[in-house]
């Protein structure tokens, strides 16, 4: 295998006396989708939160793109190029889906301690901000306020968002969440474009979505890493079927 | 500096931080149980002094004006709250601060036109005139440590209410999980009223104990009030523990401060210098202990809840 | 929040500009009217009256792109009012007459003190960020207080004038509203230009939804401080023109009332919006002026007609005036 572009070594972490994450150990290669599944209070979330840099684990290295980033606050891992979306949509409410988009183009191209000219008419960062929101098929909507789009079009904007931040790689905190089945189909197909252009960590209960597009899954079961493999071997892994496969078919 | 007049001066900063622990328990408890930021909390400390100033005219009688003040800084503060508090626990923080600066202005105005503009006074009680002998050179007015000793038995009670009973519960868990005891089908709005009450007593008594020892004028409670601010901040907001503790700290540093800045300033500046310099670094020593402790722990030493 | 989320901002042709800042043009133009007019009577009056209000203008204006458009609410922007009034004094009182010199340190001295202060009260938010901030401001007013040398409690009056570049230009009250007009539209013009500027948006953003500006890959922080140190010097700038146009100045200039009265201007004209601060800041003034006529005790009228704004008039001088300018919201 290649130089792995996110690798996360014996993390550990807990609130107290509940463990979130024991002795966590796995990797995202270059060009995969990495799906971690797992039931409900497995520590997912809080995994996706140690890696993006909100929350600081206990024990256990980050390296991401081949440079330790375990202490790095959470900006500094994204300028970084590691983006993420959140379970609970984060757009800025107020702004349209173009700005929104705009904003993630404005980081990368350029300082943003310009305090003249309109940010809002630059057409180099409204440019690749509508080619992000044509990717997932919200072009219409650029100049929809962000919270006055529909649910399913929140998320595909969270999408656009981390897409055009041209990320080296994408975490995917349960992007599916909450989507009706028809706005579902759209946003698995906007998925499986992304897979072509970033590696992504995905966490996902839609098992569906997770089997059409990971290379690879790792089980979490009370913050362990259960089992991983590919997505036939996992699914025919008996301890997996009864901790978690068993009671989700 | 003589080591009498240290003590004097050490006995002089606690006595300003058991008066400051009185108007930053209720303010902590306040911001703890309802996350309500109420700047009008100063102004309900003067109106306890400008009662207890009314009273004794009325009754000649220290106890009992201190007493009837309490109660109606206890009605003056459920008024307020049924008029207008109750109706900002859901507001963000900037309407709170600009609803209470408008009570601010109000009471302020209100009680320059009642009792005039002219700083008033109320007499030491009698009972309590003298001087208390603490050992040889060193005699310390019995009013202050009497002040002190209250101040004390306050913060015992207080501990003992809020760790020992179901409302102290109540409050503690409202101050880290408000949504949970709104669950367990407690009227959160009595618990509120009630807690709100308690602080707006609490403010009226630290009024009428200072009454004797400080000039009562329009505004007293403005500056009390920021300095409580810096209380609880550095205390942690919502912790009646590090209220205690931080008014201590922040009453003894301003009280030395203030007697020995110009003194060590001496040491290596001039005379004329240290005095020009010494009074104003003095007067911004609490800030910049706040600043240094925020730094190392934004906080404050016992945070309670998130703000 | 629903008044930002109606319209949104396709680019706009220059007239909607003018229309989206026509209150400003009106407010502007009335200003540099008054002292034609205030020449046919009772000129002092009116002239250090509008003055003040212009200086108060400026300074709220500074303070909603905290307020406002960060969403910082900071309890002590007056301080930097006091901090700029009284290095104009202090320097005056010492001999230093050039107004280009006193007003390189009024920038110098306000961006350190925005700097450090902004650097410690930045790293709260909420509650704690309000508090501190009043904290800071608290911290020096006694300061000027106790400056004994310079007045103390009392205040310092101002001898001497100050010239600007050799010239008498600010010895006589028209030159100074003049100047403190020039000064009200540089702010004007260069807080919303930067408003609308990348910096801008990153500081909108990060008002509504910190975390996100955050994984977007901008140091909130930074951003935060930068707008503190700006608003300060800004402000700053507001309170050098207050010394000369007083020619007096006292700690009265920042005392923690006078930092709340600049909240309530912003909240009054309507926060975040284009003209409201400026809108604001002439409303407060004038009804401060007209209550003041009616009773020395203006300020038993002026505290619940605030929490009456509060609890039922949200949205401030810039809702009612929405149709008029078409505002919406920029990204």
């Amino acid at each position: 295998m290649a130089e792995p572009i996110l690798e996360v070594k014996n993390l550990d972490k807990r609130f107290g006396a509940l463990v979130v994450s024991d002795d966590v150990t796995f990797d995202l290669q270059p060009g995969e989708c990495h799906a971690l599944i797992g039931p409900n209070g497995a520590g997912k979330t809080t995994l996706v939160h140690q890696i993006s840099g909100l929350l600081a684990p206990d024990a256990g290295t980050i390296h991401f793109a081949g440079e330790d980033v375990t202490r790095l606050p959470v900006h500094a891992r994204a300028a970084r190029g590691l983006a993420r979306t959140f379970q609970i949509t984060a757009v800025v409410p107020g702004f349209t889906a173009l700005d929104n988009t705009a904003l993630a183009v404005q980081r990368r191209s350029g300082t943003s301690f310009r305090f003249w000219g309109n940010a809002a008419k630059e057409a180099a960062l409204n440019e690749p901000a509508r080619e992000a929101l044509a990717t997932v098929g919200l072009e219409a909507k650029a100049h929809v306020p962000a919270a006055n789009l529909a649910h399913g079009e929140k998320r595909a904007l969270e999408l656009a968002i981390a897409l055009a931040m041209q990320p080296k790689a994408l975490l995917l905190d349960e992007p599916m969440a909450g989507v009706g089945h028809d706005e579902g189909r759209q946003l698995l197909a906007v998925l499986a474009r992304l897979k072509a252009h970033v590696p992504m960590l995905l966490v996902e209960h839609d098992m569906h979505a997770v089997f059409s597009l990971a290379d690879r899954i790792s089980v979490l079961v009370y913050g362990r890493i259960l089992a991983s493999g590919d997505p036939e071997a996992v699914r025919a892994d008996a301890e997996v079927r009864r901790a978690y496969l068993g009671e989700a078919a | 500096m003589s080591t009498t007049l240290l003590l004097v001066q050490l006995l002089n900063g606690l006595q300003l931080g058991i008066i400051l622990f009185l108007i930053a328990a209720g303010l902590t408890l306040v911001f703890g149980v309802m996350g309500f930021i109420n700047l009008a909390h100063g102004v309900q400390y003067m109106v306890g002094a400008y009662l207890t100033f009314h009273f004794y005219g009325m009754t000649g009688h220290f106890l009992a004006a201190l007493v009837l003040a309490m109660i109606a800084a206890l009605v003056l503060g459920l008024v307020l709250e049924w008029l207008v508090f109750r109706r900002l626990y859901d507001r963000d923080h900037l309407d709170q601060v600009l609803a209470t600066f408008g009570i601010i202005l109000f009471l302020n105005e209100a009680v320059k036109v009642i009792w005039g503009p002219v700083p008033l006074s109320v007499p030491t009680p009698e009972a309590l005139s003298g001087s208390f002998f603490l050992m040889p050179g060193l005699l310390y007015p019995s009013y202050r440590i009497a002040i002190i000793a209250a101040g004390i038995a306050v913060a015992v009670l207080l501990y003992v209410l809020v760790m020992k009973t179901r409302i102290g519960m109540l409050v503690r868990a409202g101050a880290t999980h408000p949504d949970i005891v709104a669950a367990l089908g407690v009227d959160v709005r009595r618990l509120f009223m009630l807690v709100f009450g308690f602080g707006a007593m609490l403010a009226g008594f630290a009024g009428g104990l200072a009454a004797p020892i400080f000039a009562l004028e329009p505004g007293m409670g403005d500056n009390l009030l920021i300095v409580a601010f810096v209380v609880i901040v550095i205390g942690g907001i919502g912790s009646i523990k590090g209220a205690f503790v931080a008014a201590l700290l922040v009453g003894l540093v301003d009280t030395l401060g203030r007697t020995l800045a110009t003194d060590t300033l001496r040491l290596v500046l001039d005379a004329s210098a240290a005095n020009q310099i010494g009074p104003a670094l003095a007067s911004m020593l609490i800030y910049v202990l706040m600043a240094a402790i925020l730094w190392v722990r934004p906080q404050g030493l016992f945070r309670a809840r998130s703000a | 929040m629903s008044r930002t989320l109606s319209t949104t901002a396709p680019p706009r042709p220059t007239w909607q500009g003018l229309r989206l800042y026509s209150p400003a043009i009106l407010v502007f133009l009335g200003l540099a009217l008054v002292p034609t007019f205030a020449s046919l009577g009772a000129e002092n009056y009116i002239l250090g009256l509008v003055t003040r209000l212009m200086i108060l203008a400026i300074a709220a204006i500074s303070l909603d792109l905290l307020l406002g458009h960060g969403g910082l609410v900071s309890f002590g922007h007056a301080a930097f009012l006091g901090l700029g009034a009284y290095t104009t004094g202090i320097l005056l009182t010492e001999g230093v007459f050039q107004a280009e010199l006193i007003v390189l340190a009024v920038i110098a001295l306000s961006a350190l003190f925005a700097l450090v202060t902004g650097a410690v009260s930045l790293r709260t938010s909420g509650v704690y960020f309000i508090m501190i901030t009043l904290a800071f401001g608290q911290m020096l007013f006694f300061a000027a207080s106790s400056l004994a040398a310079y007045g103390g409690d009392d205040g310092l009056t101002l001898w001497d004038r100050a010239d600007l570049f050799g010239t008498d230009l600010l010895h006589t009250r028209q030159g100074r509203f003049y100047a403190t007009l020039a000064v009200l539209l540089a702010t004007f013009v260069v807080v919303n230009a930067v408003v609308d500027s990348r910096f801008g948006r990153v500081l909108r953003a990060a008002k509504e939804n910190p975390t996100r500006v955050a994984a977007l890959g901008f140091d909130v922080f930074r951003f935060r401080l930068a707008a503190y140190v700006l608003a300060g010097t800004i402000c700053g700038i507001a309170g050098m023109l207050s010394a000369l146009q007083a020619e007096f100045v006292s700690p009265a200039i920042m005392s923690w009332q006078r930092s709340g009265e600049l909240i309530v201007m912003v909240v009054l004209g309507g926060m975040a919006t284009r003209n409201g601060a400026l809108l604001g800041a002439l409303a407060f003034v004038l009804l401060e002026v007209w209550l003041a006529d009616l009773t020395v005790h203006w300020k038993l009228i002026f505290g619940p007609l605030l929490v009456l704004v509060v609890l039922y008039a949200k949205g401030g001088l810039a809702a009612l005036l929405r149709p008029l300018t078409a505002e919406g919201r920029h990204g």
